[in-house]
């Protein structure tokens, strides 16, 4: 093996067998897994259904309440409101819905004077519930009171559907711009997070080398660089891995408990609506026959291959050149806390990247959008979002060029810096210092 | 012959030349003494030698052939500024150190129990480097530096951190791999160890070369017609000639310089009516007092 495959070697194994990654990755799947379980049981479970005691004394809404999973009601006749009190003691009821009449059943009076006694606090959904659909009854007798047409009244009422047709390529194919700007923002924000998280890793590492003082004997073996490159490398295969066994035993979880709580009454498109939240509820609810094929269709408008190779390709551009300008970093400071002054350039970019993601989002053509998607410390995240939004070919390319050209330029540099700042102690460093760094040759 | 040659070798940084036109020659299996005072440039024409950094004119001959990259497997290099991953195994460390120097694992495997079997600290090889004191640490390095068995071994304070008796280990350890046809260039304030192993020392002033040489033949050039006479019974003669100067005396030894290529039999012939003398000899300059006086007279 070469040397810097034995460096890749060390800072890999040194890493995957340490208590911290094994944790992180058995924590981190059950966290996931528990955001999709979660609502889903907390939806099956729900309380037991409960009495609802309704005593109208206007006549005008027996039987017009619903019963559902949550709640049944009981119309109560020929008592006043004080048997009625002691009714809803003996039965144990949730709650006494009270529609008084006054003295002449007037719709204006009514409306005011709606109550709900309990012992026990009303939830807010039953509560919205019985206002709602009282309101539409009272709403109706009004019209009727005043003589409308009901029936024109229905006609009249809208409800529209735009669809968007992209036509882009040879075919017209409706996408779903929804799910597909979902997609790209979260592989957007993964690789935010993993540049964050492992470039600070590589970081520390440096520091370590450092600050132990193993370094100089290590460069006396191999080139300053390739302890660096070795390092970078190791660290983005931890994370690969990581990355990896979490999609692993996230779906192996998700699987399982969907067996053992579920068993065959819940089918696999019915999590799958659940967990797009509540635009597949909503689906759902509509018309249960129509939400699969939907959910299939926004699946299928997804580029997967794209998007994955986009993913692989800004994923490790965007890591590689951040990494880099970490271990330049680590090299040049002494302990962690001297990082802080050089720190703050590099995780500008990144920060505004994920805040001009956002905007990418309602505007994906702007030109800050796309001058982002090219700058190469800004591309992978921007890009990102674009790829998955649909992106000329042309932009795609540009960009990518400018990020392998990004990240063999900070790389270069990288190893200027680090190849000094890693044999220079008890030195506080400032930027001029680094930039005759860079300046030395040999 | 040479086993190792640098030739007119500048090093410059940012507006300090840390070595100007430094030459030294290595003879093989000779321990060579690399002196000089803190930041004369003596870590810089190593750090050259181990190809960590490049010089910035000279050239570098290791055995014959201008100094390539294939040459670090054999080299052995034992920086001043020395350490090892604290969270990794010994035995593990010690191993990828050998590798990361071009040995196959099983070489390796097998020539570091055998140390560590020598050196009686098998038992370390599953420890964490954190749990080791200063001292064991620091024989773990020395190993990973020799294991190799490289032509050239660079030792910067090898004794720094030891005490006595592993001061002396190491020492023994050193002459040994010597004797075994390595060749030790050694970099040290500590001239007593100066005294006892080397055969060769250059001295590095202020980046410039001021002094190098056979230890033997330096102490030669630097001596000063000085003698030491020990006696019992009798005193100095009060009146001796010019060219006999009497530097210290008291009442049973003296310290005499001679000038003027007065000999020592001259001498003697002066003192032997006066005094019973036990014990006489030249003073010969030890490498202490050459550091001190060569470093003195270039700043003068």
């Amino acid at each position: 093996m070469n040397r810097t495959g034995l460096i890749i070697q060390r800072e890999y194994l040194s890493r995957v067998r340490k208590k911290s990654f094994v944790v992180m990755t058995l924590l981190g799947p059950i966290l996931m897994a528990s955001l999709f379980i979660v609502p889903i049981l907390i939806a099956e479970s729900g309380s037991p259904q409960q009495e609802m005691l309704v005593l109208d004394e206007t006549d005008l809404f027996t039987g017009y309440l619903a019963d559902n999973d949550e709640v049944r009601y009981t119309y109560l006749d020929e008592m006043d409101l004080d048997q009625a009190k002691t009714q809803l003691k003996e039965n144990e009821a949730y709650g006494l819905l009270y529609i008084p009449c006054g003295q002449h059943c007037d719709l204006n009076y009514i409306e005011k004077s709606i109550q709900i006694y309990s012992e026990k606090t009303i939830g807010i959904d039953l509560k919205y519930g019985i206002k709602r659909q009282l309101e539409r009854e009272i709403e109706n007798l009004k019209l009727r009171r005043d003589s409308v047409d009901l029936a024109k009244i229905e006609a009249a009422k809208t409800a529209i559907t735009i669809s968007t047709i992209s036509l882009e390529g040879e075919k017209e194919e409706e996408n779903f711009s929804e799910a597909t700007t979902a997609v790209g923002f979260i592989m957007a924000f993964l690789i935010y997070m993993f540049i964050f998280l492992y470039g600070a890793q590589v970081m520390r590492g440096v520091i370590e080398e450092k600050s132990s003082r193993i370094v100089e004997v290590i460069i006396s073996s191999v080139r300053p660089f390739q302890l660096m490159l070795g390092k970078i490398v190791g660290v983005a295969m931890v994370g690969l891995t990581q990355f990896l066994l979490w999609v692993i035993l996230t779906f192996a979880i998700v699987t399982v408990a969907q067996l053992a709580f579920f068993g065959d009454t819940y089918s696999s498109t019915e999590i799958a609506s659940q967990m797009s939240g509540s635009e597949g509820e909503a689906a759902m609810q509509a018309a249960q026959n129509e939400a699969i094929p939907k959910i299939m269709k926004v699946i299928d408008s997804i580029n997967f291959p794209l998007i994955i190779g986009c993913f692989i390709f800004y994923f490790l551009g965007g890591y590689l050149l951040y990494g880099a300008l970490f271990a330049a970093i680590g090299s040049a400071v002494d302990n962690e806390r001297d990082t802080q002054q050089f720190m703050l350039p590099v995780t500008i970019p990144l920060i505004l990247a994920i805040i001009v993601a956002q905007t990418t989002i309602t505007n994906p053509e702007s030109p800050i959008a796309f001058w982002f998607s090219i700058i190469p410390f800004t591309s992978p995240i921007i890009m990102m979002v674009r790829v998955a939004m649909g992106v000329p070919t042309m932009d795609l390319v540009i960009s990518m060029i400018s990020l392998v050209l990004g990240f063999l330029g900070t790389v270069w540099v990288a190893a200027k810096i680090y190849r000094t700042g890693i044999l220079m102690y008890g030195k506080k460093v400032s930027y001029g210092e680094i930039l005759k760094w860079i300046k030395f040759k040999g | 012959m040479s086993l190792l040659l640098a030739e007119q070798i500048v090093k410059d940084y940012s507006g300090h030349r840390a070595l100007d036109d430094v030459s030294i020659e290595v003879p093989k299996e000779s321990i060579f003494g690399l002196l000089g005072p803190n930041g004369a440039g003596k870590t810089s024409l190593i750090r050259i030698i181990n190809q960590i950094t490049a010089p910035d004119s000279g050239r570098i001959v290791l055995d014959g052939t201008p100094l390539k990259p294939e040459h670090i497997e054999q080299i052995g290099y034992l920086p001043e500024e020395r350490g090892l991953y604290k969270k990794m195994k010994v035995g593990e460390q010690a191993l990828y150190l050998a590798r990361l120097k071009g040995m196959s694992t099983s070489d390796a495997k097998a020539k570091l129990k055998d140390w560590f079997k020598r050196m009686d600290m098998i038992d370390w090889w599953d420890k964490k480097v954190e749990e080791l004191s200063k001292g064991m640490a620091q024989k773990v390095q020395f190993i990973t530096t020799v294991l190799h068995e490289p032509k050239l071994l660079i030792f910067d304070e090898p004794f720094s951190g030891f005490d006595p008796i592993n001061a002396n280990l190491i020492k023994d350890e050193i002459m040994r791999l010597r004797e075994r046809g390595s060749t030790v260039i050694f970099s040290t304030h500590r001239m007593e160890s100066v005294e006892e192993m080397c055969d060769h020392i250059a001295l590095i002033n202020k980046s410039k070369k001021i002094l190098d040489g056979k230890l033997s033949k330096i102490k030669e050039d630097y001596k000063n017609g000085i003698f030491k006479v020990e006696f019992h019974r009798g005193t100095l003669p009060t009146e001796l000639p010019a060219d006999m100067v009497v530097l210290e005396q008291d009442s049973s030894s003296t310290r005499i310089q001679l000038t003027n290529g007065a000999s020592s039999n001259d001498l003697l012939q002066k003192l032997l009516p006066s005094i019973q003398i036990d014990h006489f000899s030249e003073v010969v300059p030890t490498a202490n007092d050459i550091f001190i006086r060569t470093v003195q007279n270039a700043a003068s």
